[in-house]
């Protein structure tokens, strides 16, 4: 049998040094396709161009019949190159290079002409010219196809280690997962501690687990795993490499405290005589300039505050272990790691951009977060909900919902997802402890998709009495004496404007892609969705992968989104991520330069050109080191005699797309004319 | 006589700019259907020689476009391209074709409404400056 298939490969081979012989397919779409461009006549048109041996058009190429059609096609009729006109190369090209391998032909002897995304859909009131720009396309397809030369796809290994960036729940799951699978793992987080945003918390939706008792024994976990390897004080500064191969430099910020000596026992807290807004609690209470940023803190190891530190030397003087060292300097870790998962969240909307809700300028206008600091019973007023203004307890309170979301204004126009049932969730917390108190939300619509979600709010509104009043508040305006927050709203369901006094306003703000994001999708060369989360590779059937190979988005820095699908798509990427480490080593493009050296005058251009030192001389001839070229075309660009070349995107086949873009017989194949 | 309907080729990276044209097709965005486009890996792939033979087989118009500064999966490429455009414009007057008939553009791979809008743009464009001198088929 092994005989059989290398029998056939030879077969193949030979075929495809031959004169081109080229089938040509035109796919329906369903009617996506078939609805606008005339099919049949681009198929007949295309049956009379030259090299065509055989031209169909069929209902869905991409189904198993569709495929077969193809591979019974390329036997019969002995095809050495296939066109696919349907939907873009984006989508489906990898199915069709499949199904070119399964018939013995190598996957680069394909070229898809896109009549859908970039025809049919666009230009549905236009049958007659979608129709002749398919012709124009399939033509342009025909004409690169005569030129494309098979290609090796190169296999390298993967190293068997995966850098998680972002220590929230998503990032430690995702940790947890691979290290699980016996992966090594490289948890890096920017802040002192992991949690993220989930360890602020204080109950979480529609089950009310307390947050912390749910996340801190993960924290633990990913703590105390073999396989993971914690880094927290550091920042990822520089990414080098591809799939398998990642070469990451990660900054170690001096928290001026040895992590090996520090106990936690908070002895220097208790002695540091500068006390600061504390960032976890939302700058509600404070810390000292050496802190934990909250108790269950993994590590649990002090950090120095550089800003605020007076430099007294008062814990220094208090710390039994002597874990104090001021001359600590910032660490540069260089990890190699096959695959990366990117789980840096999200950061709250800016309340203050909203200004109508007076967020900023009255003390009793605080945020859904705060919130959640001020009932917790770790947060700065030990769980009892005062108001910031007079410290006493409200006895009215107003949730407002999309505050930052599904506002164009803000440039928000999405939906946060979780805030209509975090809110319900806060009214709710209040409500039990004080059944006697009026608890309103206004919203726009209630969105409660998830499971048990839509019970939570019924409940909510029939066995706790909170008023939901639908509308979206023009504006909070204080009574300047007793500083209540009153709430101008117009009532929609009643048609009816409303003054509500109120003794507490919370507003519901929204998510937005981490301040830091731009950063990282520098990095890591991610792209962003219109929303300004980054982007998946394909929003249905790849959610999870990015459109670089071994890097995978985890949580929120995707879109919005709650706890529980935070998790599940944190999973979901270690799973993908755990693919390539599993297999062990993993097929790259060969899209990559190469040298036709008997064109090469060692002008040395190309090498000036290239970024990324790929390029070095050998005999005053260009030679390229395929292994980390990248393939953006730079060097061919500027290759003053055609030596440097892309292999599947050389010149002949560009001139020819261009050639057959403006002229029927353009592109054809030229019988080599010089010797 | 009916109405000149432009020729125009695109040039459009493979991360971006094609990504965006996908996205305007998965939206239904119309547009007028004179860009036959190719598709490139990056727009560092553009030789401007390209450019010059698609103005010499008769192309009204030329459209470049790739990712954002800053946003190009080679890092750098776009900046290559951008350099490259900039001479091109410099030479096209010089062989007599106006330089507003090559046109570099930015478009995100979640832009599709960009670009549509730079198709309808672009295209009303050449409409207004005629055929090219050297479209011989529309002289």
């Amino acid at each position: 049998m092994a005989e059989g298939k290398k029998k056939a490969e030879k077969g193949a081979a030979k075929r495809e040094k031959e004169e081109p012989r080229i089938g040509v397919y035109v796919c329906h779409c369903g009617i996506n396709i078939a609805g606008v461009v005339d099919v049949k006549s681009v198929a007949e048109y295309a049956s009379k161009l030259e090299n065509v041996v055989v031209a169909k058009d069929y209902k869905y190429m991409c189904s198993d019949p569709g495929q077969q059609l193809l591979k019974d096609d390329i036997k019969e009729h002995n095809l050495n190159r296939i066109v696919i006109a349907a939907c873009s190369p984006r989508m489906h090209e990898p199915t069709f290079r499949r199904a070119l391998e399964e018939a013995g032909l190598n996957p680069f002897l394909f070229e898809q002409a896109n009549i859908r995304e970039h025809d049919s859909w666009v230009h549905m009131k236009q049958p007659k010219e979608a129709t002749e720009k398919a012709k124009d396309l399939t033509r342009m397809a025909v004409a690169r196809a005569r030129y494309l030369e098979p290609q090796q796809k190169p296999k390298v290994k993967v190293e068997k280690a995966a850098l998680v960036v972002g220590g929230g729940v998503a990032g430690i799951q995702s940790a947890l997962d691979m290290a699980d699978m016996g992966f090594k793992v490289y948890l890096v987080e920017k802040t002192p501690s992991i949690g993220g945003k989930m360890a602020q918390l204080d109950k979480t939706f529609p089950t009310m687990d307390c947050s912390a008792c749910i996340l801190t024994p993960k924290m633990v976990d990913a703590a105390r795993h073999e396989n993971i390897e914690i880094i927290t004080y550091a920042e990822v500064e520089e990414v080098d490499g591809f799939i398998g191969n990642f070469k990451v430099k990660v900054r170690r910020r001096a928290r001026q405290v040895l992590d090996d000596k520090c106990t936690g026992c908070g002895l220097c807290a208790e002695a540091c005589p500068v006390e600061v807004p504390n960032e976890f609690d939302q700058g509600l209470g404070v810390r000292k300039a050496i802190y934990v940023p909250f108790p269950q803190a993994v590590p649990l190891v002090y950090t120095i505050d550089d800003e605020t530190c007076l430099g007294c030397g008062m814990c220094e003087a208090v710390c039994g272990p002597e874990a104090i060292d001021y001359d600590q300097k910032d660490e540069v870790l260089e990890l190699k790691v096959g695959t990366i998962i990117v789980a840096t969240g999200f950061d709250q909307f800016d309340a203050a951009r909203k200004p109508e809700y007076g967020y900023g300028r009255y003390e009793n206008v605080i945020t859904g977060l705060e919130f959640e600091r001020l009932v917790n019973a770790s947060g700065p007023t030990g769980g009892k909900l005062l108001r910031p203004s007079d410290g006493k307890e409200p006895h009215r309170i107003g949730f407002i919902l999309c505050v930052g979301s599904r506002d164009a204004k803000v440039g928000n126009p999405y939906c946060s997802r979780v805030c209509c049932m975090y809110s319900i969730k806060n009214a709710r917390l209040y409500k039990e402890k004080h059944p006697e108190a009026d608890v309103y939300v206004f919203y726009m619509d209630i969105r409660a998709y998830g499971k048990g979600y839509e019970e939570f709010y019924r409940q909510a509104q029939e066995e706790y009495g909170i008023r939901f009043i639908r509308g979206r508040p023009g504006e909070v305006v204080e009574d300047p004496k007793t500083k209540n927050p009153i709430v101008r709203v117009e009532d929609t369901l009643l048609a009816l404007p409303l003054e509500v006094e109120l003794d507490l306003v919370v507003l519901a703000a929204g998510m937005e892609p981490a301040r830091d994001s731009d950063k990282i999708q520098r990095l890591l060369r991610l792209s962003r969705s219109a929303d300004g989360f980054f982007a998946e590779a394909h929003p249905k059937l790849r959610p999870v992968d990015t459109l670089t190979d071994g890097i995978y988005l985890a949580g929120t820095c995707q879109g919005p989104k709650d706890i529980p699908d935070t998790v599940a798509q944190a999973s979901a990427a270690a799973a993908r991520a755990a693919i390539p480490m599993a297999q062990g080593e993993v097929e790259t493009e060969p899209i990559v330069a190469f040298v036709r050296k008997e064109l090469c005058i060692g002008c040395r251009i190309c090498e000036r050109t290239c970024d990324f030192g790929v390029i070095t001389m050998v005999d005053r001839k260009a030679q390229v080191n395929e292994a980390i070229c990248k393939g953006c075309g730079a060097c061919a660009a500027a290759c003053p005699t055609g030596a440097m070349q892309i292999r599947h995107f050389t010149d002949e086949q560009i001139y020819a797309m261009i050639e057959s873009a403006m002229r029927e017989d353009g592109g054809k194949k030229e019988v080599k004319a010089e010797a | 006589m009916a109405e000149f309907e432009p020729k125009i080729i695109a040039f459009m990276c493979n991360w971006c700019s094609y990504a965006g044209g996908d996205l305007a097709g998965t939206s239904r965005l119309q547009y007028p259907p004179n860009a036959r486009i190719i598709r490139l890996m990056c727009t560092a792939r553009l030789d401007p020689a390209y450019v010059l033979k698609a103005f010499a087989e008769g192309a009204d118009g030329v459209i470049v476009a790739g990712c954002h500064i800053g946003d190009c999966h080679y890092v750098t490429g776009n900046m290559k391209a951008e350099k490259r455009v900039e001479m091109l414009m410099k030479l096209l007057p010089e062989l007599g074709i106006e330089p507003e008939r090559l046109m570099l553009r930015w478009i995100s791979a979640a832009e599709g409404e960009r670009f549509a809008n730079t198709m309808k743009e672009f295209i009303a464009r050449i409409k207004k400056l005629g055929p090219s001198p050297l479209n011989i088929s529309a002289r």
